[in-house]
């Protein structure tokens, strides 16, 4: 295994909705950030890799649109993902592996707001027997919550608690888009939604981008003075039929966590791409989190959603926390699908 | 990024994509929706015994070729639920309603679909339900309505 | 696949073999800024390109962006009504939301001083003297109905000029429609 480190990443301000800016526009300014934080022009970039979905503001290509953002011709490697930017960060570091390029682009970017988004994301189910239905991503989401609720796992309260200090710590994170402070038990007053969630369960809807640089072994030791290195990476997928699933537990997630060698060392920090507060409490539980970790100090998903880039995000707020030095060892996770039906585990550690 | 209130000489237009797919089946996604065209649940045994529902052309621990569709419910089981205050015009009803995964009777998972009850009261994990058929049917999840609570011993 | 074995309730009657997933999904489409800008000089019968810092190249209809060295393209330029045609193609086959009678020419004008070719179409000639280095001009539609679309351009017509000599811009770089010359490391940017 060659040495692989996340040496820059940068993020939009995530927000609601985006109208004066399309995807290339709201692109060029995050890219043109993380490449002068490496220190580096496309021109030393040795490959390229983005994720996003063209359904979400209904752009058919704007994947090809926004390559226009960092500048692809002559013609550069490139290739993309129908993902999380967490997904084209894997097929980036894979392509390291191989040895041929030193420096991987990694960008994802998310403009939900011209459309439907909760009715928009039913395209991605099976398209004969649930897709017809139209069942949105915040129901699909209530009934796993109901289920780990009967099982035991999860209960309001405790979501109350995610739920509260997600947006209490996301005050402290300026790319955040919902912040605020309010105890818990105020919460519970108020009244559910798509029953058993509340409001305060749901993530917002955002528009937003982001954007690593990784590079290997040397490349990543002369270009950052505290290279993130991705001491392991793993994805596991779930069955596509919602009913085969325990939805109360995420068994992709601790499987790529254990091939991910988590649990080989302490884990000090962990940003948990846990849309909806209950998948927050699922997920510590399958990564074996425990209180000695920090869980989700950017506030999470729940403080900004970019689809096909919260993700990323999580894997980048690690990395700025390890080459700042305020921590040596955390694990990023990503998240895709409904009711957490892919999972991506990313340990980083800093140099000791 | 600024933001949108800052975006008024930015032009704007309804933009309305529509894919009207007809998608083939296979014989085993066939099989249900033939199922459901004549009004009954179609599950497929898997390797293990367990009965899936709706069926799966291969198992999902082995991945071998499964063949052994069998008739399922049509009533069963609210496993987990979700109630729905505000549907969506795209929504199966145009009242509140409760989300539910349902296993047949007879079934070993559980599907997907929509649960008239009238209000969220009246719903609780296992609780007994039945599917109430549209009466044009043509072989597609909608021609059940909706799930309805079964009537009373 | 192997045999299936069907429960009696299905067993003799005919199989569904597709089923109907048609899907509607409605958006709010917003142009962005550089979109923006040149629809709004379309609206008032001008045709505005824009710039790119590094490499000077002209793009119309505007991005927001260069490809080749990925900066915005702040600068506008207003570019003349008059180009020529760098390729063309003559539609004979009717489909779904078709505007135009068959057959019609639709052809990449490279507008003078730009260097980017629109897609447009032409008429007010046979479709077949239509050719490659043919100069043509945009016939605009009536004032009162000028629009932020490109349909204000009812569609490009010929000048009567000579023809002149097609040089594709970056065609040196691969970028000729068709052609794909070998590229050398480190060539254009």
């Amino acid at each position: 295994m060659r040495d692989v480190a996340i040496i820059a990443f940068a993020q939009s301000e995530h927000r609601r909705r985006v109208d004066d800016r399309n995807e290339v526009e709201m692109l060029m300014p995050v890219v043109g950030e993380v490449l002068a934080s490496a220190g580096m022009t496309m021109d030393d970039v040795g490959f390229t890799c983005s994720g996003s979905t063209d359904y979400l503001a209904g752009v058919a290509f704007s994947f090809v649109m926004t390559l226009d953002g960092v500048g692809p011709w002559p013609p550069i490697q490139e290739s993309h993902v129908e993902m999380d930017g967490a997904w084209a960060l894997y097929e980036a570091w894979v392509k390291l592996q191989l040895g041929d390029v030193d420096t991987a682009l990694v960008y994802c970017y998310a403009k939900s707001s011209p459309g439907d988004l909760p009715m928009v994301m039913t395209r991605q189910l099976d398209p004969y027997s649930v897709a017809p239905l139209w069942p949105d991503a915040v129901s699909l989401a209530a009934l796993q919550t109901r289920a780990a609720i009967d099982a035991g796992r999860v209960t309001v309260e405790a979501m109350a608690e995610v739920a509260a200090r997600s947006r209490r710590d996301a005050m402290g994170n300026p790319k955040a888009q919902l912040a605020w402070d309010r105890p818990a038990a105020d919460l519970l007053a108020e009244p559910e939604t798509v029953a058993p969630l509340r409001r305060h369960d749901c993530p917002p809807i955002s528009d937003g981008v982001a954007a690593v640089v990784l590079a290997a072994a040397d490349a990543a030791r002369g270009r950052a003075s505290r290279p993130a290195w991705i001491r392991g990476i793993d994805h596991r997928v779930e069955p596509m039929a919602l009913g085969l699933r325990d939805l109360t537990d995420s068994p992709s997630t601790r499987l790529a966590a254990e091939r991910a060698g988590l649990h080989d060392g302490p884990v000090e920090v962990a940003e948990v791409h846990a849309p909806f507060t209950s998948q927050e409490l699922i997920l510590r539980a399958a990564l074996g989190l425990d209180g000695d970790t920090v869980v989700n100090p950017s506030g999470g998903a729940l403080a900004a959603n970019p689809m096909m880039t919260a993700g990323l995000v999580r894997i980048g707020e690690v990395a700025r926390r390890i080459s700042d030095g305020e921590h040596r060892r955390g694990v990023a996770h990503a998240t895709s699908g409904p009711c957490l039906q892919q999972n991506l585990v990313c340990v980083l550690e800093g140099d000791t | 990024m600024s933001d949108g209130a800052a975006a008024d000489d930015v032009l704007r237009a309804p933009l309305v994509i529509e894919y009207p797919f007809r998608r083939t089946t296979g014989p085993v996604i066939g099989a249900f929706l033939t199922g459901l065209r004549e009004q009954v649940l179609i599950g497929i045994r898997g390797a293990d015994g367990r009965v899936i529902v709706p069926p799966v052309e291969y198992d999902p621990v082995t991945s071998e070729d499964l063949t052994e569709l069998v008739e399922v419910g049509p009533a069963g089981e609210v496993t987990t639920w979700a109630w729905v205050t505000d549907p969506h015009p795209k929504h199966p009803l145009d009242r509140p309603f409760a989300w539910v995964l349902v296993r047949p009777d007879g079934a070993d998972t559980a599907m997907l679909h929509a649960l008239d009850a009238g209000s969220p009261e009246a719903v609780r994990t296992g609780m007994r339900v039945a599917p109430r058929w549209r009466a044009e049917r043509e072989g597609a999840i909608t021609d059940i309505e909706c799930f309805v609570p079964e009537a009373g011993p | 696949m192997a045999e299936l074995t069907l429960p009696a309730s299905i067993a003799g009657v005919e199989p569904v073999r597709s089923v109907r997933t048609p899907a509607h999904l409605d958006y709010q489409f917003t142009a962005g800024e550089a979109t923006s800008r040149f629809l709004r000089g379309i609206a008032e019968r001008r045709i505005l390109g824009e710039r790119c810092p590094v490499c000077e190249k002209v793009y119309v209809p505007p991005r927001g962006a260069c490809p080749t060295d990925g900066v915005p393209t702040a600068e506008q330029v207003e570019l003349p009504h008059e180009g020529t045609i760098t390729s063309f193609c003559v539609v004979n086959v009717a489909f779904y939301g078709q505007a135009m009678e068959i057959p019609y020419v639709s052809a990449l004008i490279l507008l003078d001083r730009s260097d980017l070719p629109i897609m447009h179409l032409i008429q007010e000639v046979a479709a077949d003297e239509v050719r490659v280095g043919m100069r043509v001009e945009a016939v605009w539609v009536p004032d009162d109905e000028l629009a932020p679309t490109l349909e204000s351009i009812r569609w490009f017509r010929p000048t009567g000029e000579a023809d002149v000599a097609v040089d594709m811009p970056g065609e040196g770089e691969g970028t000729g429609l068709g052609s794909w010359p070998e590229l050398s490391p480190g060539s254009g940017a």
